[in-house]
């Protein structure tokens, strides 16, 4: 994995960003319906469920582990669950 | 009649696909097993999706929010969108690498390599499957749930007793051996080719069923403001004060009922017939559950009885079906104070289902004949379940709205990690053809999840407000089992051609987690059990495949007897499989990450989550109590949290300062699963 990249911060800086906000004590008492229909706060956490998606499309471009393909060539002669 | 030969059909094509599948399969146990780590990135995703989402995807989205409103999106939906992902990007890819370098099958001979510990498997074998098998109940049984109640009416005369529809037990057993034969045959390849079927189906039905269902209770605005209406609270996760003076009235309604029952019963309270005709006339009766009602307003209005306060409790207990204690101490507090109902436990169905059939014998009948045929507006014969229905809607006390925990939300967070100990999802991380094929999954996964829970999450908060346009009455009674929302709401809104369709897309969503299920625990067997100990050059290769075969046959017809024996917690045990799995996440997240993680740890680990899982699940009195928290009080706060975040914790620490105190592990096994880079 490229842990050194500053990308790698920023991914996971998301990730953790993802975590809190998930945590929306800001919307609990809010009934709003948005566009007439939609309660504010099951949007607000499909629009985490889109950000979970984007973030971790991130991950694929800038952390994604690319050595762990070349490192996957079977080991001849070793037997599992030795 | 069409529901059924929906699904007959559809049932049919996903035989005839598991069976083609199972053309492509080459011979070998790494193919049965693994489709030869051939699986592509759509394949993957789908499979992995389709296995994740089980009955709960659509059935159990729907009922849970329309019992407990949009907060379950947030607390089961969005928080496995970035968990699960989460999980298959950190440990999914990594052992998908060290499963093709070493030639893994299943988890235990991953856990046996990394650790140098036979014994490991030993004590993770039985907890491994003692988690996975209620996990396959429930499918095993919702099943059969589900085919029973669109099929209701199907025959003319057969199965009285099951509103003349297919039985429970007769569905389940279509539905096992349907996943039987094409798992049997296809192994891992069919099961991945059924699964992306099968999610495709439910995902699309899915969709089409929220449109039509929108449509007919007067499109989303007036869905949704329906609920604004009557019930606010659904559509936030606190309660209005209106909602609780709402309730509160309807108690002081119900209330009296009970009373007038326990002072009949129990005092000798009788009306004399002036009376009764006298409350009748002036409290009119609407439905026969009613007119005792009347009386009970009369008998009261007139003090016709007299009770204590441990008497006016215990006759509410007894109203609401509830267990009563044997000592009337245990009514109240240590302070006086009257507990409330929801302390009591609900009696089991068999208590209660016979008196609601007895009461209501004279409407019960074929569905599709009318009850009163000199007076076609009556309506048709009622079915087993509209008897407990109405039952519970005219007997129990009415529903106290609560809001959601927000610790309680929080710490729920922990609970999709459970995906990282799924022996099933670990057996399709493997079927991978390359690490690439993981990136669609780890993207795709969240949007997929939003794509399938934001309609049904809609759709069962409209349930608790919609009113049939064609009736004028309420689509879903009160007290209605949120399990049977979804498929009760397509029933009365849809026709039967969309009826069987939605069947169709539950029970896709049902054996695309079955299949995958049954495969993997006849995979352990075989692999850490009868291959481990029986020596793996005693068995030839196509005795692998035979020996995987025949305990996914036993499994099946275990897994199928057992649910016969209807035990009637296995729903409620769900999210303590998933906590268990959960407890069991630090270990392998350690194993992946934690060069200093000795065999001891694990040990540690594994006892820590086994034996706290043990006495919390103990001290909610076997998930009787559906509530249970574990509290901690903090400067004169109250933090109410799941059961998981204590099993969690337990885990966590156990494995960490266990391996840190034992000597660490030899750095020739390390070389081999922490390469210097």
């Amino acid at each position: 994995m490229k842990k050194k990249s500053p990308l790698a911060f920023l991914v996971w800086g998301l990730v953790l960003l993802l975590v809190i906000i998930h945590q929306d004590n800001w919307f609990w008492d809010d009934n709003t319906l948005v566009l007439g229909f939609m309660p504010i706060g099951l949007l607000y956490h499909a629009c985490i469920s889109m950000a979970a998606a984007f973030t971790w499309y991130l991950a694929t471009l800038f952390i994604w582990p690319e050595e762990l393909e070349e490192d996957t060539k079977p080991a001849g002669g070793e037997e599992a669950g030795q | 009649m069409t529901e059924l030969i929906i699904i007959a059909f559809y049932l049919s094509l996903l035989l005839g696909l598991g069976l083609f599948s199972s053309r492509l399969f080459k011979g070998t146990s790494a193919d049965y097993m693994l489709a030869s780590h051939s699986i592509g990135p759509f394949l993957l995703l789908m499979s992995i999706f389709g296995t994740t989402m089980t009955a709960f995807a659509l059935v159990g989205s729907t009922g849970e929010s329309f019992k407990e409103g949009i907060g379950v999106y947030g607390m089961l939906a969005s928080s496995s969108g970035i968990i699960h992902s989460l999980c298959f990007f950190l440990l999914g890819v990594k052992l998908w690498s060290l499963g093709r370098k070493y030639g893994y099958k299943t988890q235990i001979q991953y856990f046996r390599d990394r650790l140098g510990s036979d014994k490991i498997g030993l004590l993770l074998f039985p907890i491994l499957v003692g988690l996975v098998v209620p996990y396959l109940l429930i499918g095993v049984m919702a099943s059969g749930v589900v085919i029973n109640s669109v099929t209701e009416g199907a025959f003319s005369s057969a199965f009285a007793n099951a509103d003349y529809g297919v039985p429970k037990w007769l569905g389940s057993a279509v539905i096992c051996g349907v996943v039987l034969i094409y798992v049997f045959f296809g192994g891992m390849r069919g099961t991945a080719w059924a699964n992306t079927f099968q999610t495709i189906v439910f995902m699309i039905l899915g969709v089409v069923t929220f449109f039509l269902i929108a449509g007919k209770i007067g499109g989303v605005k007036a869905a949704s403001n329906a609920v604004l209406e009557k019930h606010p609270s659904k559509l936030m996760r606190s309660v209005t004060p209106e909602e609780v003076a709402t309730y509160e009235e309807e108690f002081a309604k119900w209330k009296p009922l009970a009373l007038y029952n326990y002072a009949v019963k129990e005092k000798g309270l009788e009306l004399t017939a002036a009376q009764v005709e006298q409350a009748h006339a002036e409290f009119p009766p609407k439905m026969p559950g009613w007119q005792r009602r009347a009386e009970a307003v009369f008998a009261k209005k007139n003090g016709l009885y007299e009770l204590s306060d441990a008497e006016q409790l215990k006759a509410m207990i007894i109203q609401d079906d509830r267990e009563l204690p044997e000592d009337d101490t245990a009514l109240f507090e240590a302070d006086g104070t009257p507990l409330p109902l929801s302390a009591f436990d609900r009696k089991a169905d068999e208590t209660w289902k016979p008196k609601a059939e007895k009461i209501f014998a004279s409407n019960i009948g074929h569905p599709n004949e009318l009850l009163d045929p000199a007076n076609p507006e009556a309506g048709n014969n009622w079915t087993h379940k509209k008897a407990w229905g109405v039952y519970k809607a005219t007997s129990w006390s009415p529903e106290k709205p609560h809001p959601l925990n927000k610790w309680k939300f929080l710490t729920y967070l922990l609970v999709p990690f459970s995906v990282g100990m799924f022996p099933h999802l670990f057996q399709h991380w493997l079927t991978a053809k390359s690490a690439n094929s993981f990136k669609l999954p780890v993207v795709a996964h969240p949007v997929f999840i939003m794509i399938v829970w934001v309609p049904c999450v809609l759709v069962g908060v409209w349930a608790t407000s919609a009113i049939n346009p064609d009736t004028g009455r309420a689509v879903v009674p009160a007290h209605f089992p949120p399990n049977a929302v979804l498929s009760h709401m397509v029933k009365e809104l849809t026709g039967p051609l969309l009826g069987g369709l939605l069947t169709a897309g539950i029970l896709a969503a049902i054996m695309s987690s079955l299949d995958s299920q049954f495969l993997s625990i006849g995979t352990m067997f075989t692999e850490d059990v009868a291959v481990h100990y029986g020596g793996k050059e005693r068995f030839t290769d196509k005795q692998h495949v035979m020996m995987a075969r025949g305990f996914i046959i036993a499994i099946v017809l275990v897994t199928y007897g057992l649910s016969l024996m209807e035990p009637r917690r296995v729903f409620t045990l769900g999210v303590w499989c998933f906590s268990g799995f959960s407890s069991l996440f630090p270990i392998i997240f350690a194993a992946v990450y934690w060069r200093r993680l000795t065999k001891f740890g694990a040990y540690a680990g594994v006892l820590a989550a086994i034996v706290s899982w043990i006495y919390l699940f103990w001290s909610s009195n076997f998930a009787k109590n559906a509530g249970y928290s574990v509290d901690f009080h903090i400067g004169g706060m109250n933090i109410e949290t799941m059961p998981v975040l204590t099993m969690f914790v337990c885990s966590a620490a156990a494995t960490v300062l266990v391996s840190l105190i034992t000597p660490p592990p030899d750095e020739k096994r390390l070389a081999r699963f922490f390469p210097p880079k």
